[in-house]
């Protein structure tokens, strides 16, 4: 059967026009050294302007940094976030035309022992780095993701903003260049925690154990970054840096909002590929580099000498099909090669979407997923996917069990009307009864490839059993409330003025 | 060693079910698939007693199992439903010839009324016509926009409240994909909806009882309830993108079963920045079907096919729609730059 339905336009995919020209477009003079976007041939000088000024603009755009604010910068030491590192550099130089005026640092995630590299392996790694970052004069921090097995259990629930809001930021700009008055900011602190990378023994073990119990690729994938987000915040809190910098390249988030798609992440898509999330609320997250494309990173890197150090992944080594991340990758690569504006119109999807919970803000006070701390996309509604799982499931399987005494769970999972189940609410195969209300689809998608729950770190698990007892707290008492605000309502700060020390 | 089937503890299962992985006797199976059919259509609340509903049938695995499954729960739970089969004849030799000859016996094992309407008595084009004008390479453009209209014609003839399609699960995950490639927000928004509401005149309702069921399913319930249908493809390929998209999917697929339903999951919670522009529907003025632009696609496409200007309706020439409209000649030079069609 056609299945040509609906109308659709011819897509925009002409392949890129050779690059035969030989001069700037730019400054019409310089012979071209490099082509970007739509052929256009730029020289040395123009290609470097062009590049430095996309940054500035990026964030001048979206007036989320505040002057004089911590900025903690993600380096993985990738191509992408090495360039980042550079355009900071750059812009917070002396001699740059308009100044950026926060104030950086930096943390590299080591995750070697999530992949099985050797200790000898990771401090090599880890010492070039160094190398690298010592020479930007900010301070910097070395994260071993062993170290997020400490981290407290605080870290998964998002915190009110101290943020001033948005109008505030006129002011803020100028109470800064006052009280400033030129000084540069970022010379001022000088201080260098964690020089080498401080690991335990027993903490690689633990860690290679949880990534172990994940029985697919997929799943470990999603586990991994979910801890290293997880890190990152908690570095982010610990040191007061209340924005967080991440270098996704318009690749990069291409490849990463199609792979969500296919995951299940259509409500939290906006969070996690637009260019400010702010799902945690006291720490907000920024992407400048989502408008630089892969190819033009990799150009500017090489002209202007950006080294990078690159470590294995999860993913090196393995074939196309070893799992959806993986999978979207190469075939993003595939189309990109045949229609050369696949990434640019996946990525512009992503500027036309919103978060479920609402346009702006923090999710304080409303129900997040334990793992991603996303607002939760699971209530079952009427026919809705999640449904039509919940009731293939009952209906395939008569040992379907009531899903435990957990209110949330058994309200979850009663759309089973079928016959079969009679009255029983029933959720079958759930290896995950405490955790799964408290996750969002694709987490709970994640988390049933876990052979084991019991290696999920103890701060993963202590929140769990936190909001369990929570909500079994709140069913106890709910015939006297008397209305059904939320316990956690009175979080103080979500409406407390602006923090002036913020401009100071 | 036998598998025991895993709803009923009894019988030795035949097959493993591709959308939970249990493994299940025929019965059951048989069981849950109508049984989640059910669920969907009562959830969604798709259809009131007494209403008409036309089934779209095209002689496939698809409708085929949609005609049975509709046919099967009006009578078990007493939808009250007047079912009956519409099919579409685009006159394309070979193709239709078969499919037809299946809907027709299906009409017969499910004693329920059949329309056929053609395009020939619709357009007065058959699609063997067209693409002697249009070349192959177009040829589904005037294929996808003739058959929805030449459904909402049949149906209006017919009188029916209410279209069914057999839309799959698959078929709609394949789109939600298409429409994030193809950075198609209006339609991204749209395309996961179970039913449309009444858009206008000349335009019926439409929904997909099979929406979250998986096309391996379906032909699974088709080879074990030995239905006949006709397999085929259309015999004009499809167009490239989807191409890749389907095959995106069942790579997918062979990763994680359940990608289909965490993609339809997905394009069900999106959201749509507030000030996204959207298309705003509006009617066409020849014939109220609904359209963005002043003449709807198929009269444009048609208006091209009559005057020998079949790129009319290929490209983007929505500045000619009030030329068309007012019947006013056409330059020398838009003339040209509509006549030549690659092939
Ligand atoms: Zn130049
Ligand atoms: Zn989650
Ligand atoms: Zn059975
Ligand atoms: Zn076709
Ligand atoms: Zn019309």
């Amino acid at each position: 059967m056609c299945q040509v339905e609906e109308e659709y336009r011819e897509p925009p995919l002409a392949p890129a026009p050779p690059s035969v020209c030989k001069t700037c477009v730019k400054c019409k003079d310089a012979s071209a050294a490099v082509v970007v976007r739509a052929g256009d041939p730029y020289c040395r000088t123009c290609f470097k302007d062009y590049f430095i000024h996309k940054f500035r603009a990026m964030l001048g755009k979206n007036r989320v940094i505040f002057p004089g604010e911590k900025v903690l910068l993600a380096v993985s030491g990738g191509p992408s976030s090495s360039s980042m590192l550079r355009q900071v550099q750059e812009g917070l130089s002396q001699n740059a035309h308009k100044k950026l005026r926060f104030s950086p640092g930096i943390v590299y995630i080591d995750e070697g022992g999530a992949v099985g590299r050797s200790l000898e392996e990771r401090l090599r790694t880890a010492s070039e780095l160094q190398a690298v970052f010592r020479s930007t004069g900010f301070p910097f921090h070395m994260v071993p993701l062993e170290q997020v097995l400490d981290v407290p259990p605080s870290v998964l629930v998002p915190a009110a903003s101290s943020q001033p809001a948005a109008s505030v930021y006129k002011a803020a700009v100028d109470g800064f260049l006052q009280a400033a008055g030129g000084r540069r900011p970022g010379a001022a602190v000088q201080q260098q925690d964690a020089a080498g990378l401080d690991v335990l023994e027993a903490h690689t073990a633990s860690l290679q154990q949880l990534m172990d119990s994940a029985t697919s690729l997929t799943a470990r994938q999603e586990l991994l970054s979910s801890l290293r987000q997880h890190l990152l915040v908690h570095t982010a809190r610990s040191h007061g840096y209340s924005k967080l910098m991440l270098g996704d390249s318009c690749s990069r988030s291409a490849v990463k909002l199609l792979a969500a798609v296919c995951l299940g992440r259509g409500a939290q898509l906006a969070q996690d590929t637009g260019f400010s999330d702010s799902r945690y609320g006291d720490v907000v997250s920024v992407r400048p580099m989502r408008d630089y494309s892969a190819k033009e990173i990799a150009f500017y890197n090489h002209m202007f000498g950006v080294p990078s150090v690159l470590s294995p992944s999860l993913t090196t080594k393995t074939s196309d099909k070893s799992s959806i991340q993986q999978l979207t990758e190469s075939f993003i690569t595939r189309l990109q090669a045949d229609f050369p504006s696949t990434v640019s119109t996946i990525y512009r999807t992503s500027e036309k979407l919103q978060t479920a919970g609402g346009s702006s803000g923090g999710t304080a006070g409303t129900d997040t997923c334990l793992l991603c701390v996303c607002v939760l996309d699971t209530s079952v509604g009427n026919a809705t996917a999640f449904r039509s799982t919940l009731v293939s499931q009952c209906l395939s399987d008569s040992r379907a069990v009531p899903s435990g005494p957990d209110p949330v769970s058994a309200k979850q999972s009663r759309p089973c009307g079928g016959q079969q189940c009679g009255t029983r609410t029933c959720s079958a195969e759930d290896r995950t009864p405490d955790l799964k209300a408290l996750l969002c689809y694709s987490c709970q998608r994640t988390l049933r490839d876990l052979s084991s729950l019991d290696r999920l770190p103890h701060y993963i698990l202590s929140e769990a059993q936190s909001r369990a007892r929570r909500s079994q707290l709140r069913e106890e008492i709910r015939d006297f409330l008397l209305d059904h605000h939320d316990d956690d309502e009175d979080d103080e700060g979500l409406h407390s003025p602006p923090d002036p020390s913020v401009v100071a | 060693m036998p598998v025991q089937c895993s709803s009923c503890r009894e019988k030795r299962a035949v097959l493993k079910r591709p959308k939970t992985g249990h493994s299940l006797c025929k019965e059951c199976f048989f069981w849950a698939f109508e049984e989640e059919v059910h669920q969907t259509i009562k959830a969604a609340e798709l259809f009131k007693p007494g209403e008409s509903v036309g089934i779209a049938a095209s002689g496939g695995k698809d409708s085929t199992v949609l005609a049975h499954v509709m046919k099967l729960l009006n009578e078990r739970y007493n939808y009250g439903l007047d079912l009956m089969l519409i099919s579409v004849d685009e006159g394309i030799t070979g193709y239709r010839d078969d499919s037809l000859e299946t809907v027709k016996r299906n009409q017969q094992q499910y004693e329920l009324p059949l329309k056929i309407v053609s395009y020939e008595e619709l357009y007065g084009w058959t699609m063997d016509a067209i693409v002697k004008q249009v070349g192959l390479k177009n040829n589904c453009t005037f294929c996808g926009v003739f058959r929805r209209q030449a459904l909402d014609r049949g149906a209006i003839m017919l009188k029916v409240d209410k279209i069914c399609t057999g839309h799959n699960a698959d078929d709609v995950a394949e789109t939600v994909l298409m429409n994030v490639l193809r950075g198609d927000i209006a339609r991204l928004r749209r395309c996961t909806a179970i039913s449309t509401t009444s858009e206008g005149d000349g335009v019926v309702p439409r929904c997909k009882p099979l929406k979250y069921a998986y096309e391996k399913e379906i032909v699974l319930y088709a080879y074990f309830k030995k239905l006949d249908y006709f397999s085929t493809e259309c015999i004009y390929s499809p167009n490239a993108y989807r191409g890749h998209a389907r095959t995106f999917l069942k790579d997918l697929e062979s990763i994680r079963s359940s990608s289909i339903i965490d993609i339809i999951h997905s394009g069900e919670n999106l959201s749509v920045r507030d000030g996204v522009k959207m298309p705003v529907q509006g009617t066409c003025s020849r014939c109220g079907y609904i359209s963005s632009q002043a003449l709807c696609k198929s009269c444009v496409l048609l208006e091209g096919l009559n005057r020998g200007l079949p790129k009319l309706g290929i490209g983007k020439h929505h500045r000619l729609h009030d030329k068309l409209l007012s019947q006013q000649p056409l330059t020398e030079k838009e003339e040209r730059k509509l006549k030549s069609v690659d092939f």
